[in-house]
This record gives C-alpha cells, structure tokens and sequence, in this order.
C-alpha cells in the first residue's frame, strides 16, 4: 500500500513527486503516457510570469508570486537554463495605460516588484522590434522563462533518485474508497481510510491520492467527490522560429489580457529560438493537440500588433498545448472536503508553470502532515542534466571525447547533439524510452531540419541501448512506431 | 488510325512523341530528337520495357542491403515478378558492383547486377 | 593541423573538387565526411539517370559515386569518414570531430564548401495536423529503405511531385506499399517528365496538382491525410477537401543549401539560393574559399554538379599556386585586384550562379546556370551587358524544375556594365 499515489506526471505531478521525495514514505507516481511531461507541460510558453495578472486572495496569484521567487534557485540546483528576460505588456491605445495600471497596482497587491509602465522612447529603447504602434507597457522585470521540459524531467528525476516509483501507460479507470476501519485512526464510520485505485493495469491502494491529472483532473475528481468540478481543455496553437529569429525580441511581449487569457505572446526561449503563440479556444473534447489552419492563422495575425516584422518565414514547427481550464477560473488546491486523503492539483492552466514548484512544495507539506510522515536523511536535492557538448569549451570537449568516444559522433546536426548525449539521456534515473523523450533530454530532433537527418541514428542508439530491434522503436508510447518491417 | 502521345522516358529531356498506328503496325514517329527516342517510342506501344532498380538483402555486410538493377531493360509486365524473385535473394558480403546477382530474372534472359560495393563486417548478422 | 586544401564534404561535389585539385597540381588534401562512406546523398540513389553526360552511360547512384570514390583512392587523396565540422571561421580554421582524432582543428589555406542540401520539413511548411509518428521527408524515407533495410509505412500519401517524391512512390510501390496519391501544390509538376511516366503511369497512381495537405490525423501513428484544392496564390480553397486515409504522409517540398557553416563564417550568402554568392572562379566572399554542388544552389542533374565541381578544384589549386607565389616573393597577393562584373537575373529568371564575374580574369568560357522563375513555352534564353545582346538561345519550353545555363566568352564583354540573363 503506498502512502501517497500522484495521479499525473505533469509539471505539477512532478513538482508534487520531487517535494515528497523529500520525506519517508511509499509513493507512485501514475502516468497514462509513456513518460513524464507528454500532455500540457510539454506544449506551453515556458514563462515564469511575475505575478501580476492573476487576481489577488486567488490560488493562482498565491502559488504564481510564490513560485516565482523559488525558480531561480530551484533551475540551478536542477541545472536547468533559466532566464530573467522580463516581461513587457503592450498597449497600442491611450485607453490600454488604463488596464497597464490596473494590472500593476494588481502586480503590487500579489506583491511583485520593480513593476513600472513605460512610455513609448523607453519602450522602444528596451526593444527595438516594437511595433510602431505601441505606447504604453507594462515592465515587469522579475518575469523570467525556463524549458518546460528540463523542468519537469527534472523534477521527476530528483524524485526518482529518491525512490518515488514512475509507472508509465497506466491509467486510472476508477477510484474508490477502502472498506477499511483503522484501529488506531480515531475516525467517523465516514471515515474508509484511503483509496483503492483501478488502473488499465490493475488495482493499487493509496492513503493518499494527489490529483494533477491536467485536463483529465475533473473526471479523476469526480470519481470521489460529489462537489463536482468542469474542466474544459483550452488549446493554445504556437509557431516555433528558427534561432536565427531568437534574437528579434529579448523579452516576452504580451498583449493586453482578455478573459480568455494572456493572448498571443512573442517570446525568445531558454534554447534560443522564437516562440510566437497561444491562441485560446476550447475545444470539445479531453484530447485534441491539434494545430488547426484557422488557429495557425490566427497566431499569425495577432503576432504583429505589438511586435514589427515578426520573422515568420523562419518557422521551423508549430504545435498546439491544452490548457487545463476550471470552471472556478482558480486553481483547486488541497483535500477535497468529502473526500478526505484526496488532494486536488485541478485546474492548472497559466501560470502553471510559474506555480509547480510552489504547489508542490505545499502539497507535500499538507500530505506529510496528514499522515505524519517524517522528513528523509540526506534526500537527493540536487542534479546534473544531460551534458551540453554544445556549451562546454573547448578543451572540455576534447577532454570529454577522449574519456568517452561517443561523445565524438554528433548525431543531431543542426543542435550539435552526440551519441553520448543520447545515451546519457537514455541511461539516466527515468531514462528516456521513446524518441520523443530522447528529444526532451537533450534536444536531439528540435533543430531546423526537425530530426530529418538524426532521426535513423538516433533510432539505432535507442534500439541498441534498450535491446529492441529498430522496427519495434515508438515516437512516443504506444501506437507510435516509426516502422512497419524490413524491406522485401 | 489512331495516335498514341508518350513522353520518352530514354534521357532526361523527356521528349513528346506521337506514334500514328494502323492496328497494330506503326506508321509514323514524330517528336524525337534522337535515334534513342525513336526505339523507344517503337517499344514502348508494342512491348514496353524497363529496367528496374531495387535493393536485396546482404548478410555480413557493411549494410544489410545491397542496391542492384537488371542489367537491361525487362518486359514491363515482368516488373513485380521480378521484384518478387529479389525478394528472396540473400547475398553474403562483400559485393562488388557488377556483381551477379541472379542470373536471368524471371526468364528474360537479363541478369540483375550489384550497383554498389558493401564491405564485408563480420559483427552484423 | 594545417592543410593545403582541406574539401568539407565527400558526396559527389567533394569528390569531384578533390580530382580536380589534383590533377591541377595540388597534392596536401583532406576530404571530410560525416558519414561512414564517401558518396554522400547517391549511396541511397539507388535509381538510374545519373552520368549520361559524364560518362555517356545511365548509371545509378551509387555507381556514379564509385567512379568518382575510385579516381580518389587512386590518386591517394586523404578523407576522414564520421567526421562532422562543428565550425568554419573566416580565417578559414575549421573545427571538426570524430570518435577517433576526438576535437580538432585544421587550419586551411582553401577550402572549397561542398555539404550539399537538407530537406524542407513538415513543420517549416505549417501543415496544420497532429504530429504523430509516419511522416517522412522523402530523402530519409529512402534512407531507411535504401540503405538501412526498413519499410516506413504500407499506405502512402506523398507531399510534392519533384523527383524525389516520384522516385520514392515507384520505390515504396515496388517493396509492396500502396502509394494512394501524389500532390503537387503547384500546377505543373516540379520533377522530369519521365519520371512522372515511370514512377506514376506505370503503376496508376494518380498524380494531383494544384493540391496541398490541409490537415494530419492520427494522434500516435498517422491515420489519413485531408488534401485540398489550392487558387493561383497557392492558397487551400474551402470545399474541396477529400481524405486519405493513409498510415504514411512523405513530403518532397523543397531542397534547401545547408549553409550553417558558411554562416558562421560570415560568408556572403544569397537571398534567393541560400548558398554563397559567387564569381567565375567559384570562389566565395572569403579569401581561399569556394563552393559547389548542392550547397552553393540545389542542381537537378549530378552530371553539372561535378563539371561545377570541377571548376572549384580548378580554381583552388590556381588560388593555392598564387597563394604559394606571392608568399615565396614575400608578399601576400590577393585573389583578384579588377573591378566584378555583376551578373543579374531580369525578367524571367530567379537566380544565376556565378552572380559577378571579373571579365579581366577570365581564361576559359563561363557556364552560368539559373532557374527560371515559371513555365514558359516557345521563348529564348537571352544574355545582355547593358543595351548589347550577347547570346540569344531558342527554347521550346523552359521550366523551374530544370537547371539552364548559357556559356559567356571573354571576347563577347566589354566594359563593366552589369550582365542581365533573361527569358523572353
């Protein structure tokens, strides 16, 4: 039976693992797809938002600003690219300085800091690509961006070096409450004391159950409590620039934010690209990671009202994220009221990502504390991503290829990526299984090419590392294999 | 009489010939621009040929297939049974270009050939 | 390490430039490849056409290559394989690796660029869709059949009728596949006719043009494939969409000079080709450097692709011999002292390579080869330098798909106005 059991390795899933980690205690972590970070936490703008756009006394607010301040210190202990570019939010009109100010004397009530609105020279000044039209913005520069990815890989691996399990393609088909009475529990009758979990693989038993089960969270949420909550997925499309464009703006450029969120933005990366994107339109169904002509389109006309000459030819991939969006408009976090040992992690949309280490973190504390769970000798806290040939100098490198000759063969061209990378990426506490997951570790495939040159060799290294034949070799879990057999 | 149009496929330039038939007997061949053309198009609407370019499997070689072609062109109705008498081919490296492959496929008479050199590596099977 | 001439590229430009700097005199040469033979994109060639100009024969790919590889080894040029560059600076120092030698730099006294092309994916493109496991570019499709023994997929839809995508639905037809349709977002196809015979006739697949692909399905593994009817802007017109289902989507759009090198080298770089910009001498913006074959502008038939090679190595070894001269007379003397002659593409035309020329310097004629910018019928291939015509070529029909080239002779310029090539 295991003391606590995490329905979703999302970022917040992970975050949740990692804090846990920390303590004693039996966890698992469930994940229907193949590998961590697969669902909304793969396909977002990667900002650590400062703080300013969500309404005060929210969750959102509490957990963003809180989160926030951590993300620095958190990225170098998991050795992951943090950058604090700022944030700027734009208005074209004299009206928009209206809605600037409220959204930072907003800023200040969360408490953010250093937030000013500039005029147009100072503005134009900090980023010369403005549009021309642009008058008044927000400047927020506490604002910062990270990879989503790196983050919650990471996070999933420092809780996998402390013994968190991971099971992947498993998912929770039904949630029931244990016939069980606790001797020394001191409970109502109400009380069952604990969880028994059905999975597409079999049955698990659980104190505890934390749910971040992204867009999925209503459904598992509703399995045990009667006080419903309606989650609709809020696809967001985006278009991915060469880093050739990577240098067009140095801030993420926000528009001014509507109900239906923070509108389409035009951000570099941590890894030097462009990203240019979400729009938001809720779809009717769980699943649909889709980009759609029309969304695409609309990313593209929106692109250009706060930022001139936006490079679109230099567009290497685009691709769609789904936002977890609540009914409530808050993140739901905590024990269900009837539901007592349940943990909701619902409702995770923006700022998600800014807020994960800071949910986690209080996660594990409600959790430690119900079930009093003493805190580990010596937990793992910190660890070493996958080696950046590309970043080392140049002696390092030579060094590095004659202690290891794999590191000598560069598989992925347009990132520069080695053999010794990938393996590293695949030998590693959750290695990677999948293409996909090859990808997320060490960058191999996202280049301009987008893996037309890597792609047989790095299928030949995950063939060889895991002992599968080529043919048998998944894009990204189950269903997705690349061949159908040999040549005749 | 009847007219028959066929972009001659003997060269790159891709010629547009029209064959002028009387039943079975050709009359006239127009579009041409060589003599290579001209056997072509005479081919083509009497008993049309191809070569066929594929690939058969080598066991301890550099590569686990190696590139072959018929050495001429084979009837174009032969071209799947063709394929179907490589696919049971296994050759041992090394191979050289040039190479038999099969002595006469599918009793054209035609020989299928290597077109490229694989090694011999004894660690693949 | 220093070199002579150290050639970034081992496929059929490479080896071609590294004969020809030879046999013109230069002897210290390094070819380096990233693959494990020398070839490079004609090992997974596996069809016929190649060599009817160089060596009056057709031959296939790898055949071709082995010529070439042959007049190599015969004439002991050095190569590494598994060999990538990681870096070229404009001091011509270049940075590669391998398992073996690990890190290591070469300075050069020329190099001539010869890394070819990559393919146009999916995502550059902005297929809208999901992005599961099954699509292809029609190069590393014939990669993995053609060289690594494996079958993409059995039911085929492909993206784009230039050759690659006509030679890989003969290719995957013959290995038992079902190739369901071939689109062409243009309205005339980008590939040689006789391949639209013998790839698509022969085996009834339907070809169709002015179609794009408007939408992906399938989450893990592609399912179908939405084409649409797109107007004269290229443009999908609403209603027209018809599914395919499919479990394979190859795209064949568009071949692009991988000049990632050249870039870091600041070299100059054309606009519309992506490769270098060019004189006579095929020497780039950088002193001692040059470039050939697909990098320098994609070619349609590898035959050109070696005579321009050749003319690379020609004029590196020229370049090392005065290199060498001046060096011996104590000064350093540069490539070349008079004036450029710009060569402009007019009406018609897309772009020319080389893009100037020095009309002082020429010894031999000057092939210039350019695309057309569309399809035109009955029209001439016309050469100017200001109001003077030069040449005049009669052509029944020109086309974007097919390289054309016209041979300029010292005697017909004069002066330094710029030389415009045009279709009339």
């Amino acid at each position: 039976m295991y003391d606590a059991v995490i329905i979703g390795a999302g970022v917040t899933g992970c975050a949740c693992a990692m804090e846990l980690s920390y303590c004693e205690g039996k966890v698992l972590v469930l994940e229907k797809e193949s590998d961590v970070c697969c669902q909304t936490s793969k396909a977002n703008s990667g900002i650590v938002h400062a703080g300013y756009d969500a309404k005060p006394g929210s969750r959102k607010a509490e957990m963003n600003v809180r989160g926030a301040a951590g993300m620095e210190e958190l990225c170098r202990r998991l050795d992951i690219p943090y950058v604090k570019n700022g944030s700027l939010v734009i208005s074209n009109s004299e009206e928009g300085k209206e809605e600037l100010t409220r959204l930072l004397n907003q800023g200040k009530e969360n408490g953010v800091k250093d937030l000013q609105i500039l005029g147009k020279e100072e503005l134009l000044k900090l980023e010369p690509h403005l549009s021309p039209e642009a008058k008044y913005g927000l400047y927020a520069p506490s604002a910062a961006i990270v990879c989503p990815f790196e983050l919650t890989i990471a996070m999933g691996e420092v809780a996998a070096m402390n013994g968190v399990e991971f099971h992947f393609h498993e998912a929770v088909t039904k949630i029931t409450r244990r016939e069980q009475c606790s001797p020394d529990a001191g409970t109502t009758p109400e009380d069952q004391g604990g969880f028994r979990i059905e999975t597409t693989k079999g049955i698990i038993e659980t104190h505890t159950i934390i749910n971040a089960a992204g867009v999925y969270a209503d459904e598992i949420h509703n399995m045990v409590s009667s006080h419903k909550l309606n989650i609709t997925s809020r696809k967001g499309e985006y278009y991915l620039l060469d880093k050739e464009a990577g240098e067009h703006v140095s801030h993420t450029i926000f528009s001014l934010p509507t109900k239906a969120g923070k509108g389409v933005l035009v951000a570099p990366t941590t890894h030097g690209n462009l990203l240019v994107g979400p729009n938001a339109v809720d779809i009717g169904e769980k699943e649909g990671t889709n980009t759609t002509g029309a969304g695409l389109l609309e990313v593209l006309e929106k692109s250009s009202r706060h930022v001139a000459d936006v490079p679109l030819k230099k567009v290497i991939t685009s691709f769609a994220g789904l936002r977890a969006h609540e009914d409530g408009d808050d993140f739901i976090l905590g024990e269900a009221e009837d539901a007592s040992g349940f943990f909701d992690c619902a409702g995770i949309e923006s700022p998600g990502l800014s807020s994960a280490p800071a949910i986690g973190e209080y996660m594990a504390k409600l959790i430690s504390a119900k079930l009093e769970l003493p805190p580990k000798n010596n937990p793992v806290k910190e660890r070493k991503g996958v080696t950046r040939m590309r970043e080392l100098p140049f002696e390092k490198r030579q060094e590095l290829v004659k202690e290891n000759p794999s590191f000598g063969t560069i598989v992925c061209r347009c990132e520069e990526i080695s053999e010794g990378e990938i393996i590293e990426a695949i030998r590693r506490p959750l290695g990677a299984t999948t293409i996909d997951g090859i990808k997320r570790r060490t960058r191999a495939g996202m280049g301009r090419c987008q893996a037309g040159f890597c792609l047989p060799k790095t299928m030949e290294i995950l063939a060889r590392e895991t002992n599968q034949s080529i043919e048998d070799i998944q894009k990204n879990g189950e269903g997705s294999k690349y061949l159908v057999g040999k040549t005749k | 009489m009847s007219e028959r149009n066929l972009t001659c496929i003997g060269c790159p330039l891709g010629c547009m010939i029209t064959v002028t038939m009387q039943g079975e007997t050709i009359e006239k061949i127009t579009g041409n621009t060589c003599k290579r053309g001209e056997a072509y198009a005479r081919t083509e609407v009497t008993a049309p040929v191809r070569t066929v370019t594929s690939t058969v499997k080598v066991t301890g070689g550099s590569l686990p297939v190696v590139s072959v072609k018929t050495k001429a062109d084979i009837p174009k109705e032969k071209i799947f049974a063709c394929m179907e008498e490589l696919y049971a081919v296994k050759v041992k490296a090394p191979v050289h270009i040039g190479d038999v492959i099969l002595e006469n496929v599918c009793e054209t008479g035609i020989p299928v050939v290597a077109t490229s050199n694989i090694e011999y590596k004894c660690s693949k099977g | 390490m220093e070199k002579e001439l150290v050639i970034i590229g081992g496929g059929p430009a490479g080896l071609a430039a590294a004969v020809a700097a030879y046999d013109a005199g230069v002897r210290d040469i390094l070819i380096l490849e990233r693959d494990e033979r020398l070839g490079g994109i004609l090992n997974q060639c596996i069809h016929n056409g190649f060599g009817l100009h160089t060596f009056k024969e057709e031959l296939t790919g790898p055949e071709y290559a082995s010529r070439f590889i042959k007049q190599v080894q015969e004439r002991k040029i050095d190569y590494k394989l598994h060999t990538m560059v990681l870096d070229l600076s404009g001091e011509k120092v270049i940075t590669a690796m391998n398992r073996k030698d690990g890190l290591f730099q070469i300075k050069a006294k020329a190099i001539i660029l010869a890394m070819g092309c990559r393919e146009r994916s999916r995502g550059a493109l902005n297929i809208p869709g999901y992005r599961p496991a099954g699509i292809y570019s029609a190069g590393t499709a014939q990669r993995l059949v053609n060289m690594e023994g494996f079958m993409p997929g059995k039911e085929v839809v492909i993206l784009g009728s230039g050759d690659i995508g006509l030679i890989m639905a003969r290719r995957m037809t013959l290995e038992g596949a079902k190739v369901k349709v071939v689109a062409e977002l243009m309205p005339y196809s980008g590939g040689l006719k006789r391949n639209i015979v013998q790839c698509l006739d022969d085996y009834d697949i339907p070809l169709k043009l002015s179609h794009t692909v408007v939408d992906i399905q399938g989450k893990d593994r592609v399912t179908g494939i939405t084409l649409a009817k797109v107007n004269e802007k290229g443009k999908p017109i609403p209603g027209t969409e018809e599914y395919y289902s499919c479990d394979t989507l190859l795209l064949s759009v568009g071949l692009l000079p991988e000049n990632e090198l050249s870039k870091k080298a600041n070299i100059s770089l054309s606009p519309v080709t992506g490769g270098p910009m060019v004189d006579e001498t095929l020497a780039t913006s950088v002193k001692g450097v040059f470039a050939c074959g697909n990098v320098l502008h994609v070619h349609d038939l590898v035959d050109f692709v070696s005579q321009e090679a050749a003319l690379a190595g020609k004029s590196a070894a020229a370049y090392l011999e005065a290199a060498g001269a001046a060096a011996d007379n104590g000064n350093i003397q540069h490539h070349t002292e008079s004036e450029p002659v710009l060569i402009t593409p007019a009406q018609g035309v897309r772009y020319t390579v080389p893009v100037y020329l020095h009309p002082e310097e020429i010894k031999e004629p000057v092939t210039v080869r350019f695309r057309v910018s569309g399809v035109k019928k009955d029209c001439a291939i016309v050469a100017y330098q200001g109001e003077t015509e030069l040449l005049r070529k009669k052509r029944p029909v020109v086309a974007p798909g097919e390289m054309e080239s016209v041979v300029l002779k010292k005697e017909m310029l004069s002066g330094n106005e710029d030389i415009r090539i045009c279709i009339e």
